[in-house]
């Protein structure tokens, strides 16, 4: 089993990006499941979901304690929130971040999703969109493919901008 | 179709399937999904129903009352001080024989204000007249509500069924399921005793004791009865779609030297527990209890075994509604765990610690206890 763990503030689209992700998983034929963890639901409050992808059905309910990977959408949620707790000592970190990032010794992708979002103009209500360009980064890293990426977010957005930041943060991303 | 999504969205994809007549519900969190794609699905035209949008639960149950005593199928949804502000509207329905479905998010009750999963609110209507199954996947979620128009509606039962899932952790999680072509699976519903205005009768006109006594019985004719409608329904979706569903859920029961009995999403959890602990030598199985009312007959499986039993609910001056309920029943001793409270986190390896922590008879509260 796969365990993923996904930091993000209340409004960028981390919940629904589990989603997707989960979905993107389902479409490569494996199973996969997303929980989110709510507390009090409000924009920028830290949001935390949890992504688990496996061969067989998943049977666990419960949070995940110690990741494979660690998904970082807003770099400023480190000063309240430790993103390391539990990180397995082989696991990853992939982060929202223009510049490289020390992440205590873990393999850490540099994802610059806000800059692929505000390149396309995927911006809603000032906030930019960081979900779909997250899926292209994750397709890139190997854990599902581009092809169920894609369509995973054909079938939930109709604007095509979403697929391009998908593809585009893909392209970007730099093993 | 296999799909992905949520508890609420098997639940609001099963009821599309179903093709209610009626649906009236009011949003509450965290049930509001299936208000809110039962919804679009009649907007959209996919379930050909009328849509009720209500003031209240205890109106949204009183408008399922007034459609399905017409004899015609309805639907709605509820959680937690939804339900119980229904709570009067409960007792009519199952009184008046009305094969009403409902989902319900299990969700524990304030104050203190919280919204986490808890059996609290369901289990404090137990004693209605409703029937009451626990579901532990988005799978079971979409199969048993599906199934619950055929249990509900059937002339031996005609007594509404409450479908309950964990609020969050199965509302909100997002998994895999495969939809049905329910076909006759669902019969036309054909309520015996639905209003006639060609043959004007008296409903719910007062009732001398002797003939209330008789209406009594008879829904305790229809909860027994209802066991074998159950296992039909459930052998015939097998036989049709190839899921197996029973009165309760085994897992590594054969051999097992202690159970772990518990509802909901933790009966999942603890089929995990149990490969753990079996991995360590300690011989466990788990037993998921699917229908609590009626309940089942578990003299069989618990005979013999040391028995641990987790509520996620309380009966304040009495216990574990679920330890107490098997022990009276089948005479157990069980290791009582309250646990999962308000949402509170239960781990596969917290279920093992209360194997290895059973002692029969006692009680210990999660957390709380030392």
């Amino acid at each position: 089993m796969y365990e993923i763990r996904l930091h993000s503030r209340g409004g960028q689209g981390g919940v629904t990006a589990a989603k997707l992700l989960a979905q993107a998983a389902f479409l490569d034929g494996k199973y996969a499941t997303a929980t989110p963890l709510y507390g009090a639901e409000r924009r920028g409050a830290p949001v935390v979901s949890f992504i688990r992808i496996d061969d067989e059905p998943i049977r666990i309910y419960s949070q995940i304690r110690k990741p494979d990977l660690v998904i970082i959408l807003d770099p400023s949620i480190m000063h309240t929130v430790d993103v390391m707790q539990g990180l397995k000592p082989e696991g990853k970190v992939l982060i929202n971040s223009p510049r490289p990032v020390e992440m205590g010794g873990h393999r850490v992708y540099n994802a610059d999703l806000t800059g692929v979002a505000l390149s396309l103009d995927l911006v809603i209500a000032g906030n930019p969109i960081l979900n779909t360009p997250l899926l292209g980064a994750v397709a890139k890293v190997g854990l599902v493919s581009r092809e169920s990426v894609r369509k995973a977010i054909s079938g939930t957005f109709k604007d095509e901008r979403n697929a391009q930041a998908a593809l585009k943060a893909y392209e970007e991303l730099s093993l | 179709m296999l799909m992905i999504g949520t508890g609420n969205k098997a639940v609001a994809t099963a009821v599309r399937d179903a093709k209610p007549t009626v649906v009236a519900a009011y949003p509450i969190t965290p049930q509001t999904e299936v208000v809110e794609e039962t919804a679009n699905y009649v907007a959209s035209g996919e379930l050909d129903a009328r849509y009720i949008p209500v003031e209240s639960e205890h109106s949204s149950m009183a408008a399922c009352i007034g459609a399905a005593a017409t004899g015609i199928r309805t639907f709605t949804a509820t959680s937690s001080h939804g339900l119980v502000y229904m709570c009067e509207m409960l007792h009519m329905s199952a009184a008046a024989r009305l094969p009403i479905v409902m989902a319900n998010a299990n969700r524990a009750l304030g104050p203190g204000w919280n919204i986490g999963a808890e059996h609290s609110d369901s289990l404090s209507m137990r004693d209605t007249g409703w029937l009451q199954a626990y579901v532990s996947t988005v799978q079971e979620a979409y199969d048993l509500t599906l199934m619950a128009f055929r249990i509900a509606e059937d002339e031996n039962v005609l007594l509404p069924v409450m479908i309950n899932l964990d609020g969050f952790l199965l509302t909100h999680i997002t998994q895999s399921f495969e939809t049905v072509e329910p076909g006759d699976f669902i019969p036309e519903i054909n309520t015996p005793h639905a209003i006639d205005i060609d043959n004007p009768g008296g409903y719910g006109t007062l009732t001398p004791s002797n003939e209330h006594f008789k209406f009594r019985r008879d829904i305790e004719r229809g909860m027994r009865d209802s066991v074998k409608v159950i296992e039909d329904a459930q052998n015939d979706f097998a036989k049709r779609f190839g899921r197996k569903y029973g009165m309760y859920e085994e897992y590594m029961t054969g051999d097992a030297d202690v159970l772990v009995i518990s509802m909901g999403t933790l009966a999942k959890e603890t089929e995990v527990a149990v490969d753990n602990l079996r991995k360590e030598g300690i011989k466990a199985g788990s037993v998921g209890i699917r229908w609590f009312r009626p309940f089942p007959d578990l003299k069989d499986v618990v005979e013999g075994r040391e028995v641990v039993i987790i509520d996620r609910d309380y009966s304040f001056g009495y216990g574990g509604i679920l330890a107490n309920e098997v022990r009276s029943k089948t005479g157990c001793s069980p290791f009582s765990v309250i646990a999962g409270l308000g949402g509170q986190e239960v781990t596969y390896d917290d279920i093992a610690g209360f194997v290895k922590m059973r002692a029969a008879n006692e009680e210990h509260w999660f957390g709380v206890d030392e």
